[in-house]
């Protein structure tokens, strides 16, 4: 559905993004504008919907740099162990000893604002959730008979962690990437809202926030939707990420 | 000797998955003051739901205890409200069960366990209460008891802990002690150990036992009087020395005859045939008649009831006449 | 135990190591020339090179790097660039705030979640559960400033029960505690409930139940007890995600916490500031950073709650 609205942005939204009426400024829902318009007398409504297709494309990027990222240092720590695992993962708990959106600020810093740095911060922030799932699956894996076999039938090292055990490891792969489409979106949407982001004119739900606090008073409907979309497309992908546990690794069921 | 529980034509049901399981159905017996009484049968049949129905810590939902009584002493326990019922577990009638290893609380030291029901049920002190629990201990001969009520179960063996686990549940002198397969998940060593004390602790207190087991080397051990369970139902009861001697049943013969015998000149094991039906779509008449070798022809129909067949040798089965209604 | 505990702080000293060569690192790469910056866009070539020199700032990356460790370890973060101020001066008062800000918000939503999570568990598919894990769902999908921002048009717009803004007093820190622990709230609910529904069906609850313990007994000393010790790791888990969440609250709520200073150092390159923020969290933080780290098993908080941890 979320999807759906993202590629379909062109065509669903009734105004153009972008271009506001200055004499339609803030005026609240009505039939003509279903959600209103913000402070440039844009339509909020389309820049919801616009705003669906930079919240997707930020969410496939930076959740594909970490699955990536993630699996291939996951997989190589939880294989080979030892000193190459040491490095891998004291490395992701030096990432880790950022709290939460703290890595992603330092990296946006250095970097500077942005789309394509949101992305990057957005991606790397994730990677070291992904590497610890993998490395932990790969390590249980990894005893198992098949693999045994497989290494005894001359099978290389190579062949060995991608056809037999990433292949198994997938479950909690899956289930990691659509819970981290989730977190991406609020981390992403986060930083555009401090201006570390998406900038502003471009439609962006956490920056058409942030320009719509000077307004709470007296139009708060400029900051519900944008808000109220964020959330749920996350709460989307909480749920969808929540059943997929529920039926792929049945352990985890409360 | 007098009653000291009778439970009347019990029954206990649980909901699954929108089907009713009967878990118990119907069953009546009594236990006499000072005896061990046994309760046999495979798993499944309803030994270990009898025991918590007496106790009335069926889980609700999905159980239910839907029809009968149980008297114990004068009291109805059916009829007793929830606080009243509470002041009876634990000192009245306590119980022991299967496993040791996780039947104590792992965040708690065992004396402080043993404390807090002690305290409860006889309102002494803290640390009267204590020292009360550190000479049970070492009633259930327990080396350096102290030290002992001072460890976290995982400090102690599995026959340590069985060893706690029964100085605790037998800490306020209970009437009735309801041990359900107490020594299962134990070493042989450690199982003969512990039936010993048991019994030596029943004779020192003259506590009742109701022992659910499906050991029947430990039933010829420990038992008085034995009641034989087949899915939910008792089909047989006798003093012990009479079932041995002398099992009517068909299937009390066949689980008999699953013993390995040291004098039996048979090459192999009888094994009865088929397997425990399913108990929320049990058979017509009587529910052994599937994997009956001597079933006749009301044996699909109707269900047998008890019939006296000697003296205090009851059993459910057509061969003997269980066709009439009793 | 305390061997354990040292044992534990010594693996912390390779994390600092790699955290504070990040922090020194992502620095260097930032473009700019701090000298410029610091001296002004246009002053003479001169007064640069001074700067430069009076800063270290010509000095190897090496010699860079050693100064900037041991003046840290010493508790000297350098000058603030922008407002001559000892960074040490500002971080205190700023990390004070941010970290009672956490605390309040971490105090809610423990109170908050571990309610919620017991009685969900005691009451498996009950409303009040279903109720709950519904609210819990919201919990962890709505972002904080959108959250700061709502409870700011209600409580201080409309009923005008409490400020939207400033600092100092309690009441003050109310919203936005709750708007930063709102997530926090749901997770530990979340998790109370799974570990509860786990603990209740243990053997040692049903003795505790034979033994004629009373039900609030039976929950809330035999089970909560053992319930917690996943719970545990979780408390140090959201209080690290809190630190960083307070960002996003503090600059809602316009406030004088430690995530503002750092958005606004980015902002103006004050380099000190953002340095030393940097690598703070990894400092302050030992205990949440090792339960972080995703060894709940031996974390040092849930030692304390499991006996049966070899120490």
């Amino acid at each position: 559905m979320f999807v759906l609205v993202a590629l379909l942005a062109p065509l669903l939204a009734p105004y153009d993004p972008n271009e506001g009426e200055l004499g339609q400024r803030l005026k609240p829902p009505s039939a003509e504008h279903w959600l209103g318009t913000d402070a440039l007398g844009r339509d909020i409504l389309s820049r919801v919907i616009y705003g669906a297709q930079v919240s997707l494309q930020i969410q496939l990027v930076a959740v594909l740099i970490a699955l990536v990222l993630g699996t291939l240092l996951g997989m190589f720590g939880g294989y080979y162990g030892g000193v190459t695992d040491n490095l891998i993962m004291r490395f992701m708990d030096i990432l880790l000893a950022f709290p939460g959106i703290f890595l992603a600020i330092a990296i946006i810093a250095v970097l500077g604002p942005g789309l394509l740095n949101l992305m990057l911060a957005a991606g790397i922030y994730s990677v070291p959730q992904f590497a610890r799932i993998v490395r932990g699956s790969i390590l249980s894996l990894k005893e198992k008979e098949f693999v045994e076999a497989a290494r005894a039938a001359g099978e290389s090292d190579a062949a060995i962690l991608f056809r037999y055990l990433l292949p198994n490891s997938m479950a909690p792969i899956i289930i990691q990437t659509t819970l981290r489409m989730a977190t991406v979106l609020l981390t992403a949407s986060g930083l555009s809202f401090l201006g570390l982001g998406v900038q502003p004119p471009r439609a962006e739900w956490g920056a058409m926030l942030s320009t719509a606090r000077p307004y709470l008073i007296t139009a708060p409907h400029v900051a519900t939707f944008p808000g109220l979309a964020i959330m749920l497309v996350v709460m989307g992908f909480n749920l969808f990420g929540d059943g997929l546990r529920d039926s792929l690794d049945p352990r985890l069921k409360d | 000797m007098g009653t000291l529980l009778r439970v009347d034509d019990l029954h206990t049901h649980f909901l699954s998955a929108g089907k009713v399981v009967k878990a118990l159905d119907g069953i009546s017996f009594e236990i006499r003051e000072g005896e061990v009484f046994g309760v046999v049968g495979e798993t499944g049949c309803g030994k270990s739901v009898t025991a918590l129905s007496i106790l009335r810590l069926i889980p609700f939902p999905p159980g239910r205890i839907v029809s009968g009584a149980i008297r114990f002493r004068e009291t109805e326990l059916l009829a007793l409200p929830p606080d009243r019922m509470r002041a009876v577990r634990g000192k009245e009638i306590s119980m022991i069960f299967q496993e040791p290893m996780t039947s104590l609380n792992p965040v708690f030291r065992v004396g402080e366990q043993m404390r807090e029901v002690i305290m409860l049920h006889q309102g002494l002190g803290k640390s009267e209460a204590l020292e009360a629990a550190v000479r049970m201990l070492e009633r259930v001969r327990i080396p350096e008891a102290r030290k002992v009520a001072g460890q976290y179960p995982h400090q102690l063996s599995g026959g340590m802990r069985q060893r706690v686990m029964i100085a605790l549940e037998l800490s306020c002198r209970p009437a009735l002690l309801i041990a359900d397969e107490p020594t299962t998940a134990l070493d042989v060593t450690i199982q003969a150990q512990i039936l010993k004390l048991l019994n030596e602790l029943k004779r020192e207190m003259g506590t009742s036992i109701l022992l659910i087991t499906h050991d029947l080397g430990v039933v010829a051990q420990m038992c008085d009087r034995v009641a034989v369970m087949y899915a939910g139902s008792i089909v047989e009861e006798a003093g012990v020395a009479a079932i041995f001697e002398n099992p009517r049943h068909p299937y009390t013969q066949g689980l008999w005859g699953a013993i390995p015998l040291a004098h039996d000149e048979k090459p192999t094991l009888a094994v009865i045939p088929g397997a425990v039906p399913d108990l929320s779509r049990l058979p017509e008449g009587c529910k052994f008649h599937p994997r009956c070798g001597r079933r006749f022809a009301p044996c699909d129909r109707i269900r047998p009831q008890m019939t006296a067949v000697g003296d205090g040798h009851r059993v459910a089965c057509h061969l003997y006449g269980g066709g009439e209604p009793s | 135990m305390f061997r354990y505990i040292l044992k534990r702080l010594a693996m912390l000293i390779p994390v600092l190591f790699g955290v504070s060569l990040v922090s020194f690192s992502l620095l260097q790469i930032v473009p700019g020339d701090p000298a410029v910056l610091l001296a002004g866009e246009d002053a003479n070539p001169d007064f640069i090179e001074a700067v430069r020199k009076e800063y270290g700032f010509d000095q190897p990356l090496t010699v860079q790097y050693v100064r900037f460790v041991s003046r840290a370890v010493q508790g000297d973060f350098g000058v603030s660039i922008r407002n001559r101020e000892p960074v040490i001066n500002l971080l205190k008062q700023r990390f004070a705030f941010t970290i009672q800000l956490s605390f309040l918000s971490i105090l809610i939503a423990a109170f908050i979640g571990l309610i919620a999570g017991v009685i969900s568990a005691t009451r498996q598919y009950s409303i009040f559960d279903n109720l709950s894990m519904v609210g819990a769902l919201f919990g962890i999908s709505m972002p904080i400033f959108w959250l700061g921002l709502l409870l700011m048009l209600v409580f201080s717009v409309h009923l005008r029960w409490l400020p939207a803004g400033g600092s100092g007093e309690l009441r003050h820190l109310i919203l936005p505690a709750v708007a930063l622990g709102a997530a926090s709230a749901a997770v530990i609910a979340r998790m109370t409930r799974a570990s509860m529904l786990e603990v209740i069906r243990q053997d040692y609850i049903r003795t505790a139940r034979a033994n004629g313990l009373r039900e609030w007994v039976v929950i809330y000393k035999h089970a909560l007890k053992n319930a917690m010790i996943p719970v545990i790791t979780v408390f140090g888990l959201e209080f690290g995600y809190m630190l960083g969440g307070a960002v996003l609250t503090e600059t809602v709520f316009s406030l004088p916490g430690i995530g503002r200073l750092m958005v606004e150092g980015i902002f103006q390159r004050d380099y000190a500031v953002v340095q030393r923020l940097r690598r703070g969290p990894g400092v302050d933080d030992p205990g949440g950073r090792h339960l972080r780290a995703g060894e709940p098993a031996d974390g040092h908080c849930v030692c304390l709650f499991r006996p049966q941890n070899p120490l």
